[in-house]
């Protein structure tokens, strides 16, 4: 499996989540997402796995829900409108502790919006995004090869903590072509069998039941409790970022996805000029990296975080480090355009000489 | 004189020993039992996923000794679909009201049937929103007054009583579409058949099968238990008329 393949991030995401063990995919159409479910749709037969494309998101969440609760590695993938109509069956999974990977090729803004690259989805991902206060598991690929090792990692961990698993991506990575190496799915040594799934070989007394009521005296908040406290032990140990070039540096640049790519070009151009200048990035949205942005702004650096909307993780990243100077500088959904490496590394001599 | 007692009743096997929660007159319990007996006809207690909705048939896990997943509201045919897929070679039913199934869930019912999953639907058609208090469902008929239509259900403003055994026998992948009551021996009777029949085409792989079953709601209907049953005879089932609509499992 060492070929070099030429593929578009979508079709990555979708031959990564088959090569991890997804054997049912539930889906609606929607751009700019569909190569998805095309590309599953041909694939997952062979396999011997079900594709279903279902009459509505509504529909798709909830055949995730019903297929995971049955212990299988399901998925579902959409858009921005499509992960709004999907949130009722999320909020249900996470109180449900059913496992399972959504991913969202996020669309631009409110409504319909459109279907440039953009970032506009990181509150709902990361805030939970349905009723109820809980957390899901949020992925931020920011390469097609990372679309394909992502989605592993996303069923792993979902499956580890009983806690949706979400990859969040846009337009630019799900679309772009670019190199993948191919790798073969090994699962991690930790990973318990899934002894509360349903199997329907239920004997006298051993009745399974997934649900999210609970309604005796403390039981329910009983329950949210171990859900918080799976979040707490999620952020002990499974938070991802990658740090570049940050150990002497004097301005902490930070992005995410696609974002991040061009920040990455940008810390690189002011490098050579000779700025100390390094990129924080996050992979792991939730759990939030704090204690890396709280590592590498210790000694009074600036941060600096650019985004592909008016400013949302910024909001968090001044949570991890509320001493800290943090600024902003983003491009609103539908700019139609991405920000090219000089305009951020404009910004970046801006905020490093000030 | 020595008498032999001889056991001509029990619980079903795939009903657990405990008390329901539901009102006095409710026809759930009776609806439950059915579908256990069906389950104990079959023998498919241990191999049988049941699927919840929301509203009064919500506990469904804690009367029937079966797997159970908890369905949102009207959702329970897309989760049933995702478990079927998942295990094949299980009997998978979901048990649902009239707001569930026949007003918020309208979509995920028609197009799993129209799929043809091979699932059982017990659909419980009592006219009324019951775990919420009482208010007009999509069945309630004309009229008829709830916490919503407290001077009746007005048909020019809030439409007409849906038929979803009707509705249902019109699609290909329905291959048993029947609707029946409880409201005296001889019906239940029927019923009982009915529901067993519904298993039996999913376990032969016939297609989707519909069990519309009509109920009463006392408390709602501010009736009482005996008042309630005879509403189901005098106007229920004038609206409602019983019998199978839909019979391709031949």
């Amino acid at each position: 499996m060492t070929k070099r393949l030429f593929v578009k991030g979508n079709e990555a995401i979708a031959m990564g989540a088959l090569e991890a063990g997804c054997r049912y995919y539930f889906g609606y159409p929607i751009t700019p997402q569909s190569d998805i479910p095309e590309y599953i749709s041909r694939e997952l037969p062979k396999l011997g796995g079900q594709f279903i494309q279902a009459e509505s998101e509504i529909a798709s969440i909830n055949m995730l829900l019903g297929a995971s609760s049955c212990g299988a590695r399901a998925m579902t993938s959409s858009s921005s409108p499509g992960i709004s109509l999907k949130q009722e069956g999320i909020s249900y999974m996470a109180g449900s502790e059913c496992p399972g990977v959504i991913v969202n090729v996020c669309r631009s803004g409110p409504g319909l919006g459109g279907i440039d690259a953009s970032q506009a989805d990181y509150f709902q991902a990361v805030k939970g995004g349905g009723h109820g206060g809980y957390h899901i598991i949020v992925l931020a690929p920011d390469s097609v090869q990372e679309m394909y090792d992502l989605v592993m990692l996303a069923f792993d961990m979902s499956d580890r903590y009983r806690v949706p698993a979400m990859i969040l991506a846009d337009a630019v990575i799900g679309q772009m072509k670019e190199g993948l190496t191919q790798h073969r799915y090994v699962a991690p040594d930790d990973l318990a069998p899934k002894d509360w799934a349903l199997i329907g070989e239920g004997k006298a007394g051993e009745q399974k039941v997934v649900k999210s009521l609970y309604l005796g005296d403390g039981e329910l908040e009983a329950h949210n409790n171990k859900l918080h406290a799976k979040y707490a032990v999620m952020q002990e140990k499974e938070v991802r970022f990658e740090a570049v070039e940050l150990d002497d540096a004097e301005l902490v640049v930070t992005a995410y996805g696609s974002t991040a790519r061009i920040a990455k070009t940008a810390v690189r151009l002011a490098r050579e000029q000779g700025l100390k200048v390094g990129l924080l990035r996050p992979i792991t949205l939730f759990p939030f990296p704090n204690a890396a942005y709280q590592k590498y702004a210790s000694n009074g650096q600036k941060v600096l975080c650019f985004e592909l909307n008016n400013g949302q993780m910024v909001d968090d990243v001044r949570l991890a480090i509320p001493r800290s100077e943090v600024a902003f500088y983003g491009r609103a959904p539908g700019a139609g355009s991405l920000p090219t490496p000089e305009e951020f590394l404009a910004q970046i001599c801006k905020h490093y000489e000030a | 004189m020595t008498t032999e007692m001889k056991q001509v009743f029990s619980r079903p096997d795939s009903l657990k020993d405990a008390a329901t929660h539901f009102c006095p007159g409710c026809q759930h319990g009776t609806i439950h039992r059915l579908v256990a007996e069906a389950m104990d006809y079959f023998g498919i207690k241990d191999q049988t996923i049941g699927v919840a909705s929301v509203g009064c048939s919500v506990f469904l896990y804690g009367y029937f000794d079966i797997d159970v997943i908890e369905a949102p509201h009207g959702r329970a045919p897309a989760v049933a679909t995702g478990a079927k897929r998942v295990h094949p070679g299980r009997p998978v039913f979901t048990y649902q009201g009239d707001g569930d199934l026949a007003a918020i869930g309208t979509a995920e019912i028609i197009h799993t049937a129209n799929r043809g999953e091979l699932l059982t639907v017990i659909f419980a058609n009592n006219t009324t929103y019951g775990m919420t208090g009482g208010q007009m469902a999509p069945t309630s008929l004309p009229g008829q007054k709830t916490s919503t239509t407290p001077v009746g259900r007005n048909v020019a403003t809030d439409g007409y009583p849906i038929k979803m055994a009707e509705l249902l026998s019109g699609l290909d992948g329905t291959a048993y579409s029947v609707r029946v009551a409880v409201d005296t021996p001889k019906h239940v009777m029927q019923a009982g058949k009915a529901i067993r029949k519904a298993f039996q085409t999913q376990l032969d792989g016939k297609g989707f099968a519909f069990v519309e079953v009509l109920s009463t709601c006392p408390t709602n209907w501010g009736m009482s238990p005996v008042a309630a049953n005879q509403r189901v005879a005098d106007e229920m089932i004038p609206y409602f008329p019983l019998g199978v609509y839909k019979d391709a499992t031949a």
